[in-house]
């Protein structure tokens, strides 16, 4: 076996192993390299929408993601309901999956405390925010709340009436509010966009895992009007409210496995092309 | 150190151990791994029945039936038939509550068809839709990427001359997409790897603070 065939064969866990070690040590010496993060008009309209809005309106954030998404979509979840508190935008918080509720829950009462002693605010329940909670078959949900939320949330996620709530008062449905941002790593995605855009014509914006991220570019300006995709959205949304946090702590690490990946897939193919001349040459 | 401090450290101790137990199998499947995997896979099941019952059973089934509103009952056997597919003598009963099921799911046929081809063509098609001050050229760039990448997917005519070129062209915009999805997917792992490499350095710290 020559030197190109073994490149091309190398045993995967070598690569695992430099990946590892990369990664970790671009994480370890984070503050050592500076990522010039650039914001895109997708994620930027996103941050625009909230930015325009006044404080007191009301907008419905859906946190269709479970602990298994967490570290990808946490940061961008993160951002967007500092802005909110920061701004006095209100937020009705739902999940639609199953293992996420809990998730969520402590997610409003962590980031509303850090709120409170980052901007000196005092983040309200009831008043700031509310967390009505999860039910199954997102695509009825998502409908049902176009004709009343109270239909699949009579109660929020404490038992409390939802016309208890002071945030609730004239909230009907998708009508009473200025918008949806469903934070999602699933399904749910599509569900929003054909249940709840094209049904009900709702402003949409999309906040996705890496994975998804392409899939849902071509609704960008008919059925979405703003995209945060993966931890490199996430990074440009705290560029964008002036906090750098988990998304833009990853960045060097992103950067050098992607420069790793890079180099294994240039190794490979090298190694194909020489070792199918050798083979022609007969060498 | 008090109880809650202690226990908090048992049990992110715990997880870190998941987390190397999961990790582990990028070298071999072993039973580390598999005592994971279950355990993800146990704790879910568990997690998901008991909030089923919770938020759906009691509130939509239950509670309504006790307050006397007995047409609840017509949901309810509904749902008794879905389990009848276990008994080969009675499965076909089965058949009624998923006929009603995907019934209602024709509601998203109009909406499908809206989205995700009506609304696709009339912005594909949209050259004002675009990037800075380029917009037009990269309309157009976008309809010769869909209209090229559409005809390497025409099979019906042999991939040979003019049109053997311009579904050649349609090959590179789908690699395009690939390799788009593919950056994306990277990006997406090594987050969760982060993640978790973030986690066990507060573990860690936290070990410390103990032990100190």
């Amino acid at each position: 076996m020559n030197i190109f065939e073994k490149m091309v064969g190398l045993d995967r866990r070598w690569v695992f192993l430099f990946l590892f070690v990369v990664v970790t040590g671009a994480y370890f010496f984070r503050n050592s390299f500076s990522v010039n993060v650039t914001t895109t008009r997708e994620v930027r309209s996103i941050y625009d929408f909230v930015e325009n809005l006044d404080p007191g309106s009301k907008i419905l954030i859906s946190f269709d993601y479970d602990p298994s998404s967490l570290a990808e979509l946490h940061p961008m979840s993160r951002a967007i309901l500092m802005q909110c508190f920061r701004k006095g935008v209100r937020v009705i918080g739902v999940t639609l999956s199953q293992y996420g509720a809990g998730m969520v829950e402590e997610a409003f009462r962590k980031f509303g405390s850090e709120a409170d002693s980052l901007y000196n605010t005092h983040v309200e329940y009831g008043k700031d925010y509310c967390f009505i909670g999860y039910r199954p078959y997102p695509g009825f949900v998502i409908l049902g709340m176009g004709e009343n939320f109270r239909i699949f949330f009579p109660r929020d996620y404490y038992d409390t009436p939802l016309d208890d709530l002071p945030i609730m008062q004239g909230v009907r449905n998708y009508d009473d509010i200025e918008g949806v941002i469903a934070i999602t790593s699933g399904t749910t995605a599509d569900m929003w966009v054909i249940y709840g855009n094209a049904r009900y014509n709702m402003p949409l914006a999309l906040g996705v895992t890496g994975v998804m991220a392409t899939d849902y570019y071509p609704y960008l300006g008919n059925a979405i009007f703003g995209l945060i995709g993966g931890w490199k959205g996430a990074a440009e949304y705290e560029k964008l409210i002036g906090e750098k946090d988990a998304a833009t702590a990853g960045m060097p690490a992103q950067v050098a496995a992607h420069l790793t990946i890079v180099l294994f897939i240039l190794i490979g193919n090298i190694g194909f092309l020489l070792s199918r001349r050798s083979k022609k040459t007969g060498n | 150190m008090e109880d809650s401090h202690l226990v908090e450290l048992l049990w992110t101790t715990f997880a870190a151990f998941l987390t190397f137990a999961t990790f582990s199998f990028l070298y071999k499947d072993n039973p580390f791994y598999k005592f994971a995997e279950h355990l993800v896979v146990g704790v879910g099941a568990g997690y998901f029945v008991v909030l089923l019952v919770l938020t759906s059973l009691k509130p939509k089934l239950w509670d309504p039936l006790l307050a006397g509103q007995w047409w609840y009952i017509i949901p309810g056997l509904l749902g008794v038939l879905m389990w009848m597919r276990f008994s080969k003598k009675v499965s076909w009963l089965s058949r009624y509550p998923i006929a009603f099921y995907i019934g209602t799911s024709g509601v998203a046929i109009p909406l499908y068809m809206y989205n995700s081809i009506n609304r696709q063509i009339s912005s594909t098609l949209d050259l004002s839709v675009g990037f800075g001050s380029l917009t037009a050229f990269w309309g157009i760039i976008i309809v010769i990427g869909v209209l090229t990448g559409l005809m390497y997917f025409f099979f019906s005519k042999e991939h040979k001359g003019a049109f053997g070129g311009l579904a050649k062209i349609g090959i590179y915009v789908l690699m395009l997409g690939f390799g788009a999805s593919f950056g994306y997917t990277v990006m997406a792992r090594i987050s969760l790897f982060v993640q978790r490499i973030a986690f066990l350095e507060s573990w860690g710290r936290m070990i410390g603070n103990f032990f100190s």
